[in-house]
Parts: structure tokens; sequence; C-alpha cells
């Protein structure tokens, strides 16, 4: 076995992300490799450098043993790397063929030749067992099947060292294990694969090696049947994991929030986004809607926020609140952690006190009046700073400094701060260490016991089992099972999401 | 811990502070440099003649006038920015606040300080229904407002010469100005000079000095008061910053984007104010064009602040004002305008270079309290 692509002692400092500071891999060919790190820990910037996304500012990256230097991912692709983006780079509107050969298509004189790029795509599916129809459009197939026409797409282009960044987070378990077979496959064809991941029982499925990143460099290299996941925890951490569970239950007669009938049309009117969502939630209550990203579990947010017409009715405490702004819905006591933190939650270019207001500008401790209460608002984001661990010199840090988990941490303290009687969260725990996500866990715990009731909605199924008292699975748009969380698996609330039962 | 970064950062803080207008400063000033040199001039003797005649007293009391305007305008438009829009039509809103003030302003009496008082809410009406049109085109059928701005100019500028020759002129006996009645004494803001006098500033020719420049300095603190003290000026802000946080913390962004406009709109049918109360006493066919544009330069240099709009529209005061004396020595006086230009060019660059480097910094700064 000879090394495929190796990094040494590569430093890269930039804005809003804490440095890389002397990461060194190795990765052979014919093996799995993965990278494991909390989120911050510098995981992307090591997988950016080496893709020609960002250039170091320090070290060296030598492929098949000889120095390169990448000025872009053009480069990278030229000397035979490829990326399976997480989020997927289809023309839906195109076969699965076209579009893997798009960007670089045989040539036939002028014009394409399709006869020699099917059969090639053909052999190379054969060859690494990635079975797809080429004839068939982008836009009829499933989130796994996406995510094939990537792989092809990258090996057609040549790549024998390919970057798999977090390609599991947008799958259903069913979908894991295939992709781990293709995987597979790959290794056995000699290919190098470097795997992104944080979900270390995936990694120790699937790879021979593992880096552990933490805090920008890279602490460990261990053969992965050699270590448990406990162990690759504590190498990214250096604590133990939580887990997240609720005990007993705290839901209580009162009914915080209802839901009838809540439909939400697409802007042309074709077809519903979300379609007669009914349900109670309880005081005391976590509500966890699952489901596969994009089936509607952002609407149904923006319904209950208020950020989007809908029709049906929605009821707080008992009383309507379909007439009521988004701001109105904020001052009942409706509290939000929204899914894209830095889109939806944050003043990127400003410091932390001032967006301690964002989201409470209508009223105590933040205002005093209608004047900032500068003061009182510094104070009150220390204590939040203080008691979520928010790691930043101070409240006059801007938000963009931060790291991604430290951000969030900002934000569900923020949102907590103002005691809210029911809590929408899109995500809470989307990309916060292990740490964090214990932490944000027990003060969801906490306020439950209080009586807070809780949306949750979660792409992590260990999560929403482990949080939820009731489980509500959504499917294009309608909710299409209701689960009992302690009678239920994983795999079990995978199948439900896809529909498979 | 953070005390002692803090403590440690601050020599470079206060460098960062200074960097950036130092470094336009330089630039702007080679390439003024560079354009005298291009006319076979000494800038060296541009420079110092310029200097000499700006710093008279006579030279700053204009300087002083020719700002005033520039910053009322420049406040009317940082309203905008500050709420991600740009209204790009201050021109136009204080074109008509001051030819509709002076129009109605003119046709009754009233006590001294009401009767500008009234000036002021008919210039801030009309100023304010021009911007309106903007803003109801962008907040109903989503219309750029910066397109609609700019097309409302050349419709006021069309507009305000049509009322003023079929309408609102009086026709004056072997003149072919056209002006509207004159407004009368209660109407008028008086001029600073009895006041300046008191403090041993002496009378100078066609010297005097704007009542109306106390309106700027007060609707600049009031400026600053409520863009960042206030919860108002707080959602205005997050809606520039980010409009989708701003969205989802309650803000109601269609309000918001019409507020802004009509406010500025407002403020900047004050703009044209001052020459007009304080020594035309009327609207005529030599209203000061240009001053909306001009301001868009104030506000942009000035990064929209209260203070920095300040500096920044003293500056363009006294480089209007002082490149007169270029003639003298027989250098175009135009040369003032490749000076602005550059001032303003390089402050952009300067800023942003030093809005990273800033980032930078804290990034790093961070990494280091991160890290065990």
């Amino acid at each position: 076995m000879s090394v495929a692509v190796e990094l040494r002692h590569i430093t890269k400092r930039f804005p809003g992300v804490i440095a890389n500071k002397d990461v060194s891999i190795k990765v052979e060919t014919g093996t799995v490799h993965a990278l494991v790190g909390e989120n911050g820990a510098g995981k992307s910037t090591v997988m950016k450098i080496l893709y020609g996304m960002q250039r170091p500012d320090s070290g060296e990256i030598l492929v098949n043993g000889a120095n390169v230097n990448f000025k872009n991912p053009n480069d990278a692709i030229a000397a035979g790397i490829g990326m399976v983006h997480q989020h997927f780079m289809l023309a839906d509107n195109f076969t699965v063929l076209e579009n893997i050969i798009l960007g670089s298509e045989p040539k036939h004189g002028a014009t394409i030749d399709f006869v020699a790029a099917r059969k090639k795509v053909v052999e190379m599916a054969a060859q690494y067992g990635l079975d797809i129809d080429p004839d068939v459009l982008v836009e009829e197939l499933g989130v796994g099947q996406r995510q094939r026409v990537e792989i092809l797409k990258v090996l057609f282009r040549g790549a024998k060292i390919l970057i798999f960044d977090e390609p599991t987070a947008v799958l259903v378990p069913q979908e894991v294990d295939d992709l781990f077979k293709a995987l597979e496959g790959l290794r056995a064809q000699g290919m190098a694969v470097i795997f992104i991941s944080h979900k270390l029982d995936e990694v120790l499925r699937v790879a021979d090696e593992v880096t552990v990143v933490r805090q920008g460099s890279t602490v460990a290299e261990v053969k992965s049947k050699d270590v448990t996941a406990r162990q690759l925890a504590e190498l990214m951490v250096g604590s133990e994991l939580p887990k997240p569970s609720t005990l007993g239950h705290t839901r209580r007669e009162e009914i915080t929030l209802t839901l009838r009938d809540v439909s939400i049309a697409t802007a042309t009117g074709s077809r519903n986004l979300i379609s007669n969502i009914s349900f109670d939630l309880h005081a005391g209550e976590v509500v966890g809607i699952a489901g596969v990203e994009g089936n509607g579990q952002a609407e149904l947010v923006e319904a209950i926020m208020g950020l989007r017409e809908y029709t049906g009715s929605i009821e707080f405490h008992g009383s309507s609140i379909d007439e009521l702004s988004v701001a109105e819905r904020h001052d009942l006591g409706i509290g939000l952690i929204p899914e894209d933190r830095q889109r939806q939650a944050l003043m990127m270019s400003s410091p932390l006190w001032e967006n301690r207001i964002l989201g409470h500008q209508r009223g105590k401790p933040v205002m005093r009046g209608f004047v900032i209460d500068k003061k009182a608002t510094i104070e009150s984001t220390r204590t939040i700073m203080q008691e979520f661990d928010v790691r930043a010199p101070g409240p006059d840090t801007l938000a963009a400094a931060l790291s991604g988990g430290n951000q969030q941490k900002f934000i569900v303290g923020r949102e907590m701060s103002k005691v809210p009687a029911l809590l929408v969260a899109s995500h809470p725990t989307r990309g916060v260490d292990v740490g964090a996500q214990g932490a944000i866990w027990d003060v969801l715990r906490k306020a439950r016991e209080k009586g807070m009731a809780v949306v949750l909605i979660s792409a992590d199924l260990e999560e929403l089992i482990g949080m939820s008292d009731r489980l509500l699975v959504m499917l294009r748009g309608a909710i299409t099972a209701e689960l009992d969380p302690t009678k239920t698996t994983p795999e079990q609330l995978g199948s439900a999401m896809t529909g498979a039962v | 811990m953070s005390n002692s970064l803090t403590r440690k950062l601050s020599p470079s803080k206060i460098g960062l502070a200074v960097a950036a207008p130092l470094a336009a400063a330089v630039f702007s000033i080679i390439i003024s440099s560079l354009a005298v040199i291009a006319s076979k001039k000494s800038p060296m003797e541009a420079f110092t003649t310029m200097w000499d005649y700006g710093t008279e007293a006579g030279s700053l009391m204009e300087v002083i006038n020719t700002a005033t305007p520039y910053y009322i305008a420049a406040i009317a438009i940082a309203v905008t920015f500050r709420a991600g829009l740009f209204n790009i039509g201050v021109e136009g809103q204080l074109r008509l606040g001051a030819l509709f003030s002076c129009y109605i302003g003119a046709m009754f009496v009233l006590p001294p300080v009401l009767h500008v008082a009234v000036v002021f809410i008919i210039a801030m009406t009309f100023g304010g229904l021009w911007a309106a049109i903007a803003a109801y085109l962008k907040v109903k059928r989503g219309v750029n407002e910066v397109i609609s701005t700019i097309m409302l100019n050349a419709l006021a500028g069309g507009l305000s010469a049509y009322l003023l020759s079929k309408h609102f002129a009086l026709v004056e006996e072997g003149s072919n100005n056209l002006q509207t009645k004159e407004l009368p004494a209660s109407a008028q803001v008086p001029d600073l000079m009895p006041l300046l006098r008191k403090f041993g500033v002496e009378d100078q020719p066609g010297g005097g000095v704007y009542g109306m420049f106390f309106v700027a300095v007060a609707l600049g603190l009031i400026f600053w008061f409520v863009v960042n003290r206030t919860r108002f000026g707080f959602e205005l802000r997050a809606s520039g910053l980010n409009p989708i946080a701003a969205r989802v913390s309650g803000v109601n962004s269609k309000k918001m984007t019409f507020l802004a406009l009509v406010i500025s709109g407002a403020i900047a049918g004050l703009a044209g104010l001052p020459e007009v109360l304080g020594q035309t006493h009327s609207y005529n066919l030599g209203f000061r064009a240009g001053i909306g544009f001009s301001a868009i330069a104030v506000a942009l240099l000035g990064r929209n602040s209260a203070g920095g709009m300040a500096f920044s529209a003293l500056l363009f005061g006294f480089l209007e004002v002082s490149s007169r004396s270029l003639e003298l020595i027989d250098i175009a006086p135009e040369t003032y305008v490749i000076m602005q230009g550059s001032i303003l060019l390089s402050a952009v660059i300067a800023y942003e270079v030093v809005r990273r480097f800033k980032l930078t910094l804290q990034s790093n700064e961070l990494a280091k309290v991160v890290q065990p």
C-alpha cells in the first residue's frame, strides 16, 4: 500500500474560525480514512485546503508522494482529488447521465458523444457497485440516489482520492447502509476515501484509520479496530458523551399549543408544502418532528412563528394566534431556535451584546421603554455567556468571530433567558460540540420539568428519540405516523421517515 | 483574562481606528497631486493656496454654509443605508420640499418661531410624500428603490420647473428670474452673525452663518440617539445587517422599509432650506443643484455615523470653497472634484481592509481564549 495523499504541518488562520495549527494527515490508497472532530474543530478547513478552496499559510500537501500547490479546486481535480459535497450540486431537470458528464463531456466532433459517455458510466457503476439508471431525471431520485450520482460524477472526472463531507447527515439509516457498501466498493478498487463525520459509530463501522481533530490541530491517528466510540469521543473532547434522555413524564393537563388543519400551499398553489397538520402539545411535553430534511419541517416552524401565511388554525394557551404578528407571538412567550443560525438568528458583524437584543427588542431586560438599556444588556449577555459556556472574550466580541458551536450556545441561551412557555427548537444541537450538546439537552430537560412545551425538529434520530415524549413523522408535508419513542429504534424511525412502513 | 487581553490590544486598536482615515488621506493627496502635476503646476503651491484661502474667517463661514445642507441630506441617506436600502432620490425630495415650503409658507404670516416650524413641516411632508411613492412601490410591488428614486429625481426636476414657471412664480417686470413670493420675515431663519459677534468674531465681506446650522447639529444628535439607542433604531439596523434574522426576530420588514424611506424623504425635505430660509427667502431658478448627490458621498465617507458624516460634510465643504482659490494660480478649480472622488474611493477601500484585519485580529484573540 502506498500513501495517496499526505498533509504535513498545515497551518491556516482566517476570520471566524479557530486557526488550524500543525495539522498532519496521511491517507493510504485502498483505505477509508475518517477525519473526526467537533464542529469548529477545523475539519472543514483541512478539507477545503486539500480541495484547493483555501490555501494554507504554511505546511505542505503531497499527492502520491509529489509536492502540490493547489490554487483552486480545478488543480485538485486535475491531481485526482474529488469532493462529494454535503449539499448536492445537481441539475434537477437533467438525467443522471447528463449530470454525471456535465462539465467534462466526451466530445464527438462538435457534439457530445453520449454513446461513449453512457458506456463509461454504466461500466463505472458496475465496477464500484453504484447501481443506478442513467436515463432517469435527477428530480425523481431520492437523497441516497442523488448522492450516488454525485459520487459517479467525481469518479467520472478521474478522481482517485475522494473526500466525503458529512455524507450521512442527510441520509436515513437504510441509505447509510447503501453508502457504506459503496464506500467498500471504492476501497476494493484501490481508491483513497476521506470520510468527514462526527458520528462516531458510523466512523468505526466504515473507516480503517481515524484522525482526530481538536481545536484546529490533529491530536491522534488511530486504527479504528483499536478504539471504541467512547475512546474516540474522549479524544475529541476529553470528556464523556452525554446521552439525550428525558426522565419521567412531566406532561401537564393544560394544552399549550394546538394546530388544526394547518396547510401552506406553494406560491403557485400547485401543491401543499404542508397539508392538514393537526396536533395538541401539552405543557411539559416535547413533541419530536421526524423527517428527512425538506419534507415540510421548515414550513411548519414558519407557520407556528407567523413567518408565513397558512390556512387552518393555531391556538396558544387556548386562544387563536392566527391574526398575530411574529413579534406578538414572540412576546406571548413563544421562543424560537431557528435552523440556520447565521442567516436567521445573528447579525454577524455586530457584537454579542447587540445580538442579545435581537428577538427581545420589545421588552426587558434589554429595553427601558423604547430605549436600549446598554448596561443591563451587557450584563445579561455576560450571564448568558457564563451559563451557556459561550467561549468568547466578552460581550463586545463580534458574532462572526465565534465558532458555530459557540454561536449556537449563545442563541439557545438568549432564547431560554425569556423563559418561553413554548419553544420551537429547530436542530438545537446541530454542529455543537459534545459538551455543549449535553448542556443544551440539560437546559431543555429542566425547562420541560417546569412546564415548557417543546416542538423539537432534528435530523439526529437519537436526539429525537431520547428527548421526545411523542414522535410525529413528516413526509411530503403531511404527518404520516405517530410513534412512541420508548418503543422506537432509530432504524424503525428511519423507515417511517422514508415511508417504507 | 479578557481585561488583560483588552489592555494588551489597546494600542493596536487605537492604531486601527486611525489607520483607515490616514491611509485614505495619504492616498488621496497622492492622486490629487498627480492631477495638479498633470496641469503642470506645483502641488505644494496648490495645497498651500487652498489652505490659506480656506482657513480665512469668511471662507470658514462659507464652508459651514456649504456643509450644512450636505449634512442634513447625508443623514437622510444614512437612514436608508442603515436599513439596507438606498434612497438616491434625496435630490428630488429636497427640491420639492424647498419649493412647496416656500410657496405655501409665503401665503400667511405666523409668529416667528411657529412660522419656521410650519415651513419645516411643509418641507418634510412634501419630501416624505415624494419618497412615499418609492416606498409604496417597493413594499407593494417589489420595485427596487434605487431605480424608482432615481426616476423620481427626474420627475421632481421637471415637476418643480413646471410648477415654478406656470403656477408658483411671481411675474416681475424686467427680470427673467422666476421666483416664488418672498417669505415673510417670520418664516426667515436669522443669520448667526449677531451671535458670533458676541464671541468676538468680526464681520466678513459676504460672510454669515445660516441659522439652520443649529438644526443640522440637532438632527445629527437625534439621528445618533434614535439609531443607536432606541428600539426603532435597533430594528432599522437589524433590517440592514441581516433582513432575514430581523424578520425572524419580529421586525415587520415591510413596515420598516416603508418607514425608513419616508423618514429619509422627510429629512431630505429639510436639506434645501438652509439657503432658502437663510439667504434667498424664496425658491428661484438658481436653487443649488446637486446637494442630494454630493450627500451620498458624504454619507459613504462618514460611514453613516453622525460624527463621521459631520466630519465629511465639513471636509467636502472645505474642498469646495477653498478650491475656488486655485483659479488665482491658474489651476482648474474642478480639481476639487478629483480630490473628493479620490478621498471617497480610498476611504471606502481603506475601511474595508481595516474591517477585515479587525476580524482576523478578533479571531486570533478568540483562538487564544478558546485554546487551553
